[in-house]
């Protein structure tokens, strides 16, 4: 599959690492003098909303229409915060996007900014990420010495100001309002919506919390023009999306493709296969929170909606593909521990549901599971979901369910046979 | 008990925000780099630089993996143990590090040189097992890359 790299092209370019000066000689900042010169913020909004940008991060709510929430006649100031606390497991794009091509990042923002009335926003940077905040602080301190950041920017009379924010180390605070508390210096739990943040989000005021890779798609957008975006791609999910592909394949990596791009086109194709001679046993399509799939459904194409037709999610875009020598319910244990070491703890179904969960699928990888178990884990997951005040616990409910429709004769065997058969499946 | 170097990074970091409580967490990280771990005096300072309670300040450094309440050793290597690294062999790793060095994961060697923690992800599956080390990131490490990244780390 030939497809033109748009957020990853500088991949193409020998020695390119990311400075401002290559980014402008690479056709970078163009769209910036066009919008702020040419374009109304309305104007802005609109070619957003008309390109049919999907949001990256995990839930792929339509970008524009995030940002026209914004209120036009409110007082109080307005607040862009760039999501880059990428955690979900899996995923390996955003920081990536990070440390190789920050200014598409800052380009994105400022116009993300100049659309939504915004004069300071906030970079989040997820804390391990060392690496990518030094490259972020480069990027910043390049343009504000340039002008492209601070006062009168490009001598447009919109000013400004991006401050960089590293967090500690906490999934939940990829949620929007866990990052919004994190950021206010808080612990990072989830807050009950409504009020939605663009509404009252950071400081109370309005706010829109934007994913890294959903922001390094604005410049392109208003640049080339939203009918150009609008046809690349499945007509409900367009533009490029950056699959992280992990796990049993023969080429491990990003790939940026349409979302018309088939499971099998992705695997097989494009990473190279499962190598040393093993089968397919399972695919988890969009990072760990979403439902696994498994060979029938290798022909649905990558797009949201295609994905949830099938009862699986695009979520973050991290596919993670398995041989038939893993074990569906060591996947289990490491995915729910995952979620109770996670959880904020301030919903009872979630602190109490992952931590349930994970004691039962351990007690049965461990050959100490009892023939209710499954039922149990079951009944669990029904009392998990839809009854928090984020969707940490569906995130941690779905991917077990999963397992059990699909594999659950793997289930009664680690019953019946009180023990892995697959010897933990996983080398240990 | 905080340097002038550091006091100094902390009034920078406060005047970045419009509530200066949102200076918590960066203030946090500038602390433990320079104390190696949060105190309880640490805590207590930050509390009073911040105006917060210390339980305040507390409740919230704990909520968060990368802060340490306990001293840490010089070096700090972090194993991620999430889906994709478990499957290309993170437990390997995991006991080949606690039987080289004699200490479980979450403990620190007695001569204070290194410290062990499990991660969950990452980030970094395409390059599957990975691992970080006071913040630099290692791919696809095998058991051989580990006993090359100590014999480096102990000769510092």
């Amino acid at each position: 599959m030939t497809f033109e790299k748009i957020l990853t092209r500088y991949q193409e370019i020998p020695g390119y690492t990311g400075t401002f000066d290559e980014y402008v000689a690479h056709g970078g900042y163009q769209a910036l003098p066009k919008a702020l010169k040419h374009m109304q913020p309305a104007e802005v909004i609109e070619a957003v909303k008309r390109s049919g940008l999907r949001g990256r991060g995990g839930a792929g709510f339509p970008c524009g229409v995030k940002w026209s929430f914004i209120p036009k006649d409110s007082a109080k100031p307005k607040y862009l915060v760039v999501n880059g606390d990428e955690s979900e497991p899996g995923t390996f794009k955003d920081r990536m996007l990070i440390e190789e091509e920050p200014h598409q990042i800052l380009e994105g923002v400022i116009l993300a900014s100049y659309a939504i009335g915004c004069h300071q926003a906030f970079l989040y940077c997820r804390g391990e990420f060392v690496r990518g905040a030094a490259v972020l602080r480069r990027a910043l301190g390049e343009a504000y010495a340039r002008g492209y950041l601070g006062g009168n920017i490009l001598g447009s009379g919109f000013d400004l100001d991006v401050v960089l924010h590293r967090g500690a180390g906490a999934y939940i605070c990829g949620e929007e309002t866990g990052l919004l508390e994190s950021l206010e210096g808080k612990r990072g739990q989830p807050r009950p919506k409504p009020p939605f943040p663009a509404i009252s989000g950071l400081y109370r005021c309005p706010t829109v919390v934007n994913n890294v890779e959903t922001l390094s798609n604005i410049p392109h957008i208003l640049l080339r023009g939203p009918e150009w975006y609008a046809g690349i791609g499945p007509a409900k999910s367009t533009g490029p999306r950056l699959f992280s592909v992990s796990g049993h394949v023969a080429r491990p990596g990003n790939y940026e493709l349409p979302m018309s791009v088939t499971l099998r086109q992705l695997i097989f194709d494009i990473a190279g296969g499962i190598p040393n001679g093993r089968r397919l046993k399972a695919v988890i399509p969009g990072g760990s929170s979403s439902p696994v799939l498994t060979e029938q459904h290798l022909d649905v194409t990558m797009d949201f909606d295609s994905l949830a037709a099938v009862g699986s999610m695009g979520g973050s875009g991290a596919v993670i593909v398995m041989d038939d020598t893993t074990c569906m319910v060591r996947v289990g244990e490491i995915v729910s521990r995952f979620y109770h070491h996670e959880s904020c703890g301030q919903c009872t179904q979630c602190r109490e549901g992952t931590a349930w969960l994970h004691k039962v699928l351990r007690r049965i990888e461990h050959g100490q599971g009892r023939k209710e178990d499954l039922d149990l884990l079951l009944d669990m997951c029904d009392n998990m979901k839809g009854k928090t005040i984020c969707v940490l616990s569906d995130a941690a409910a779905m991917p077990i369910e999963s397992y059990l429709k699909h594999f659950r004769d793997e289930f009664e065997r680690h019953v019946r046979e009180r023990a892995c058969p697959l010897g933990r499946g996983m080398g240990d | 008990m905080i340097s002038e170097a550091t006091q100094k990074r902390c009034g920078e970091l406060v005047e970045r925000y419009p509530e200066k409580r949102s200076a918590l967490i960066p203030i946090l990280h500038e602390v433990q780099i320079e104390v190696g771990y949060l105190s309880p005096e640490a805590v207590e300072w930050v509390a009073g630089y911040l105006g917060l309670s210390p339980a305040d300040v507390m409740s919230v450094a704990s909520f968060y993996d990368m802060f340490s309440l306990e001293p840490l050793g010089t070096h700090l290597i972090y194993v991620c143990q999430n889906l994709t690294c478990a499957m290309l062999g993170a437990e390997k790793l995991i006991r080949h590090l606690e039987s080289k060095l004699g200490i479980h994961m979450g403990e620190t060697t007695s001569d204070g040189k290194i410290t062990l923690k499990r991660m969950e992800c990452l980030a970094s599956c395409g390059t599957a097992p990975s691992i970080q080390v006071d913040g630099v990131y290692h791919h696809q490490v095998t058991p051989e890359k580990l006993d090359a990244l100590l014999d480096d780390l102990r000769r510092d």
